[in-house]
């Protein structure tokens, strides 16, 4: 089997790209339905601005609303932020591990093609009878109560995407505990990976239970069953529990792979190691394990009681702690470094001010008696939007940045990066800061308008504009690939020129092997010790050349994801006396998926090799082969 | 709030200085101008916390702006390689220290405060004669409205909360449909309204809602209950102990016929077409389909949130789902039988709804 | 990998399941699964606890009504023992024994299939008092939380099934030792996850 890169038509690359397990395409694959999602997500966002730009505003009518603010929060939470770190995790930290591959190369491509089925499945609902319309969060009794399929599309969508980033999650916890080249010991793994680390063992954990909480939603709309009817013995609050059990570690397992982000750019581009590594790796263990302790701190107005009130209250504080730690390690390794800014090194600049005005409110928030005043009212509304965006998305643009050489061999450019970043910046903190006070003078989230009589006019007006900004500084960033793409000037291994960690080792992009011999570890920051020590080829080696052994692509996992997809729809339509069919199509859906998983498991699979001679010859032509067959 | 933590000259300066700079919204709302201990509390709350993170903020933001001041490779020269600092034990320790401290400072009130509002024990407190001490009120949230019971007094009211000032007045919450949440901002934070428990918790108001500018206190529905959750409003008068007695005493009493021509014309209109839904008498039962109508006269919205005039009362009973999408209320035409209201019988039983007055 | 190599008792390694990269890959990767499995059931668990007895006005069953331990007892003890012989068949995987494992493996594929008659007999005896899926919370919240595991059981069959079909000819090999294993461990899973449910449903159930 050769793998020897030609030029192929347009059709074998979008074969290859169904049926790649290569961790690097399939970044990509997320990165493209991630970046789309987050485009359907900002354009609810700017109908919900729109909205309430003014009071008694008719822009939209009461119910739409609701289904746009709950498609905003699912759209963004679940198909747009979290596929778009996985993207990041799956280009780079088995780069920074050095690893040829993921442990699981076909599930990988299996949580991809769930995660995509599910976010689809979701989506089609806009086209279908109409969106779910409880709020991201689907309290039970306003779900039951809700006409329509929205809520239907809404928990059998999350159920398959979930499914989708559980497997991702199991993923990289093997890839990370198994997969690391020689030298490579934990206390030498960038802060990136151990981010990924601990946020895949939250998913791990975590979305099990929203998993249940879904299906009990399901069971009950869908099959007769009676876990949050109140009239039959059952009881909505266990709804709420399951969901925040989730909701919770939901928060740092996007944000601890932010984190991560920003602390490869601080070290990069202030070319300094991470101040205090250890306690940032501590801290970040402390953030994962605390997140499962203080899931009732969304749920203080409840009424679960002063105890219980109390004690979520002090579990929640403690959060700050390591999260202070992580803020002046950061600081401290900037001090003293040399300063570089570049787009990315910008954003992670203006993360620090954001996310701490975040942080601090949240701490407020953390106050259970204060709570009672703040909870559900505009001010819950900045202060998410504080940590979400001010944390996740100013990571995810950041990362776009730096990885985007890695990723695709060419730089975005630096220019309408900045004009990306001025515009975005100001409009986040234009549109969310005044929200606050919205929220203190009594403004209750969720509102599809509100009365001009109560005071709250002026600020919903700064806010609308804020979003405007926001949106320009998005689009600004679509010309910028675009832009970037058409011209092509490809870069070389290292083009942010002070790289430390083994993905800046190898070529941009990387060869499909990703190191035709595995490198051999020398300290935290390899390749930056290489570098200082004046080795030309910026690695050691663990191994002499040789045969490199490949996984197969395999159209297997679209097949059983979209088996999933056909499944969900005949459950969807099962009570529906108009839909006879819908047994049949759930059955059948069930039968593909199940079948798929017979076939992938009776069929021996053992991949290929790469000879020796062929690894010789694609290091001559430059060495970033991307596998196409 | 603790005494000993609490300087109040220094807040009450504070909260000053925090009006003048923020423009603290209106009294019959905000947050920011508390009017009753609970929300007292929580303003204080609020006040220590924005302290102690101002402080944090300044001294992350010193550090931060000197960093990235300092430290700039333009001014650095493009070939600085800088030192490697791996990190420092005593730095680690002040940056988990302090913070700890400093959350330490919050932690005290907030666990005294918690238990303490939610310290409902003399609710069933009784004198000797076995009568209750302090009041309570049943608080029922439905589709998109709030029916208040007075459960000693026998009286049913909804839309408007009646109190009396300077005293504890103990609700009970619960929901008839799906979850709500229970707000009055300017007196204190929210309690959800569940359907499967009854929630409870106390407020105080500490001022007359006469003195307000609109005359009422604005409580707003806090959980996203269905398309018209913006619009399920309600509003809280706060009148003296001695103007609460004559008003209980007045629903207390059979209502007496309408006296206007115009107004007898609705009542009639009324008791063919509405009165399956809606009470006039403040002493109906409680958990009937619409709201007690006994105060409408004295109210000051249609509806929760339209301008109390004959004109929207009107449109309102022609249609209320155009105002309020969702709600429960069938449309005029079906009310009457499945002829739409003549403008003759609208104008009567607005002139009616209008004359339902217990004010003097 | 190559399948074509044949091993011997004595060339067979002492771990066969890890013995491989891949083997190790799916060694760790199904421990995380189960831990993930386990804080599935754990909510299932918290919901029956909550549900309990919980039904509309006047609903007659309860948990000590309902339940009679016999029945249950004779199932928790068939499974224990499918648990037991699957560690039979593994210990002659390790020596490399492939006609003793495949029929360890098809005594614990029988018992596990009685165990799931008898509980077919028992949702259905249940369903015929008047105790169906839509009843009440309770139960939902039982057929839920009893019914995954149930669902769990005939997964656990298929897979062996499964696999003893697809390797009967060829015998064992690098490539599919660590799948026997893991069957295996999954088996052991749902057994344990049984005990709870008989200790939680059903003990604590009929008595307290």
């Amino acid at each position: 089997m050769s793998s020897l890169a030609q030029k192929k038509g347009f059709g074998a690359v979008i074969w290859d790209y169904l049926t790649t397990v290569d961790h690097k395409k399939i970044a990509i694959l997320y990165l493209i339905s991630g970046g789309f999602f987050f485009l359907v997500g900002g354009l609810e966002a700017m109908m919900i601005r729109i909205q309430l730009m003014k009071a008694g505003n008719d822009f939209l009518s009461a119910g739409l609303y609701n289904e746009i603010i709950t498609m905003h929060g699912t759209t963004m939470i679940f198909l747009a932020a979290m596929p778009l770190l996985l993207a990041f995790m799956n280009a780079v930290m088995p780069l920074q591990i050095g690893a040829r591959d993921v442990a699981f190369p076909f599930l990988n491509s299996l949580g991809f093609w769930l995660f995509f089925f599910g976010g689809i499945f979701l989506n089609l609902s806009w086209f279908m009878g109409g969106a779910p319309d409880a709020g991201w969060t689907n309290y039970a009794s306003l779900a039951l109560a809700s006409e329509g399929h929205g809520i239907d599309f809404y928990s059998l969508g999350l159920t398959i995407s979930g499914f989708g980033t559980l497997i991702a999650g199991i993923n990289f916890l093997v890839t990370i505990i198994n997969m690391r080249a020689p030298g490579m010991t934990y206390m030498r793994m960038p802060l990136f990976t151990w981010t990924t680390f601990v946020a895949s063992a939250l998913i791990l954990l975590a979305f099990p239970p929203l998993t249940i909480g879904l299906f009990f939603m399901v069971f009950d709309r869908l099959f007769g069953a009676n876990f949050f009817v109140v009239e039959m013995g059952g009881n909505t609050i266990i709804w709420e529990h399951l969901f925040w059990i989730f909701g919770h570690p939901e928060v740092y397992i996007l944000v601890l792979p932010a984190f991560g982000i920003f602390s490869e750019i601080f070290a990069i581009f202030s070319r300094k190691r991470l101040f205090g590594y250890t306690a940032l790796v501590f801290a970040t263990i402390l953030i994962g394990f605390y997140g499962f302790m203080v899931w009732a701190h969304h749920m203080f107005t409840v009424g679960l009681g002063p105890t219980a009130n109390a004690v979520f209250a002090l579990a929640t504080m403690i959060i700050a702690v390591p999260t202070g730690i992580k803020i002046f390690s950061w600081l401290l390794t900037i001090w003293g470094g040399s300063i570089s800014f570049t787009v990315p090194m910008v954003y992670a600049v203006a993360f620090i001010p954001s996310f701490v005005a975040g942080g601090v409110t949240g701490v407020m928030q953390a106050m259970a008696p204060l709570d009672y005043q703040l909870h559900d009212s505009y001010f819950i509304v900045a202060h998410f939007h504080y940590v979400i965006v001010g944390g996740v998305v100013l990571a995810i643009l950041a990362g776009t940045h730096l990885y985007w050489p890695k990723m695709f061999g060419t730089m975005l450019s630096e220019k309408l990066g900045m004009i990306t970043f001025w515009f975005f910046f100001i409009g986040f903190h234009l549109t969310f800061f005044i929200q606050h006070f919205l929220g203190l003078l009594g403004m209750p989230r969720r509102v599809y308008t509100f009365g001009a009589d109560q005071g709250w006019d002026l600020f919903n007006m700064i806010s609308s504009v804020g979003a405007l900004f926001m949106a320009i500084g998005v689009l600004v960033m679509l010309v910028n690939v675009v832009l970037t793409t058409v011209k092509n000037v490809r870069v070389g291994n290292d083009p942010w020129g002070d790289g430390r960690t083994l993905e800046w080792a190898i070529p941009s992009p990387p060869p499909f092997y990703n190191f035709a011999q595995t490198p051999l570890v020398r300290g935290l920051d390899t390749y930056w010790i290489e570098k200082m020590e004046g080795n030309k080829e910026g690695m050691v080696y663990a191994e002499p050349l040789g045969d490199v052994h490949m996984p197969n692509g395999s159209i297997i996992p679209l097949i059983m994801s979209f088996g999933m997809f056909v499944a969900a729809f005949g459950a969807l339509y099962f009570l529906d006396d108009s839909k006879p069919w819908a047994l049949a199509v759930l059955i059948i859906g069930l039968g593909i998926t199940f079948g798929s998983m017979l076939v992938r498991s009776l069929k021996d699979d053992l991949g290929f090799h790469i000879t020796k001679e062929e690894l010789i010859e694609d290091a001559k032509r430059g060495g970033n082969t991307d596998g196409l067959k | 709030m603790m005494k000993g933590l609490t300087n109040w000259r220094l807040f009450a300066l504070l909260t000053a200085l925090l009006v003048f700079l923020s423009g603290c919204g209106r009294e019959e709302i905000s947050t920011l101008i508390p009017a009753g201990k609970v929300a007292q509390d929580q303003f204080n709350l609020l006040i220590l916390s924005t302290i102690v993170m101002t402080f944090v903020i300044i001294v992350v933001s010193v550090i931060f702006v000197l960093a990235i001041v300092k430290f700039r490779r333009s001014k650095l020269g493009d070939d600085m390689i800088p030192e490697q600092v791996e990190g420092s034990a005593k730095l680690e320790f002040i940056w988990t220290a302090v913070p700890i401290v400093l959350l330490l400072i919050l932690a005290v009130p907030t666990v005294y405060s918690t238990f303490d509002l939610a310290d409902v024990t003399a609710m069933d407190a009784e004198t000797e004669e076995g009568e209750k001490e302090n009041l309570t009120v049943n608080v029922t949230a439905k589709l998109y409205w709030w029916e208040f019971e007075y459960p000693e007094q026998g009286v049913v009211t909804a839309q408007e909360l009646v109190v009396p000032t300077d005293e504890r007045v103990y609700f009970n919450l619960i929901s008839a449909d799906i979850k709500h949440s229970f707000w009055i901002p300017s007196v204190g934070g929210k309690l959800d309204v569940n359907p499967e428990n009854v929630n409870k918790f106390y407020l105080e108001f500490d001022q007359e809602s006469s003195e307000l500018e609109d005359g009422v206190f604005y409580g707003k529905c806090a959980e996203l209950c269905g398309p018209s959750h913006a619009l399920m409003d309600f509003k809280v008068k706060s009148v003296d102990r001695e103007e609460f007695d004559q008003w209980i005493a007045a629903m207390q009493e059979e209502p007496e016929p309408a006296a206007e021509a115009l107004a007898q014309e609705g009542e009639e209109t009324f008791a063919n077409s509405c009165i399956g839904c809606h009470a006039v008498s403040g002493t109906a039962p409680a958990g009937m389909q619409g709201p007690n109508l006994t105060t409408f006269g004295d109210r000051n919205r249609v509806a929760g949130f339209l301008e109390h005039n004959e004109e929207n009362l009107k449109n309102w009973i022609e249609n209320p789902q155009e105002y309020k999408p969702g709600n429960l209320m069938p449309d005029g035409k079906t009310n009457n039988g499945g002829e739409p209201f003549s403008e003759q019988e609208l104008d009567a039983l607005a002139a009616y709804l209008m004359s339902l007055s217990v004010e003097e | 990998m190559d399948l074509n190599k044949r091993y011997t008792a004595q060339s067979w390694p002492d771990h066969p399941e890890t013995a491989t990269l891949e083997g190790k890959n799916k060694f760790v990767g199904f421990w995380l699964l189960l831990a993930a499995e386990t804080v599935t059931f754990a909510s299932l668990f918290a919901t029956y606890l909550a549900l309990k007895d919980r039904g509309p006005e006047g609903s007659e069953f309860t948990a000590a009504g309902l339940f009679e331990l016999p029945l249950v007892f004779a199932m928790t003890m068939i499974l224990l023992t499918s648990s037991l012989t699957s560690v039979y068949a593994m210990h002659h995987m390790k020596n490399h024994n492939f006609k003793a494992m495949q029929a360890w493996l098809g005594i614990t594929v029988l018992l596990g299939l009685t165990f799931l008659g008898l509980e077919i007999y028992e949702f259905n005896h249940y369903v015929h008092l008047g105790f169906g899926y839509t009843t009440s919370a309770f139960s939902s919240a039982f057929f839920t939380l009893v019914g995954t595991h149930g669902a769990h059981v005939l997964f656990g069959l298929s897979w062996f099934i499964a696999l003893m079909i697809r390797n009967s000819k060829r015998g064992l090999n690098m490539y599919n030792a660590p799948k026997f294993y893991l069957a295996a461990l999954y088996w052991h899973f749902i057994d344990v996850v049984w005990v709870f449910i008989f200790t939680v449903v059903y003990l604590m159930g009929v008595i307290g």
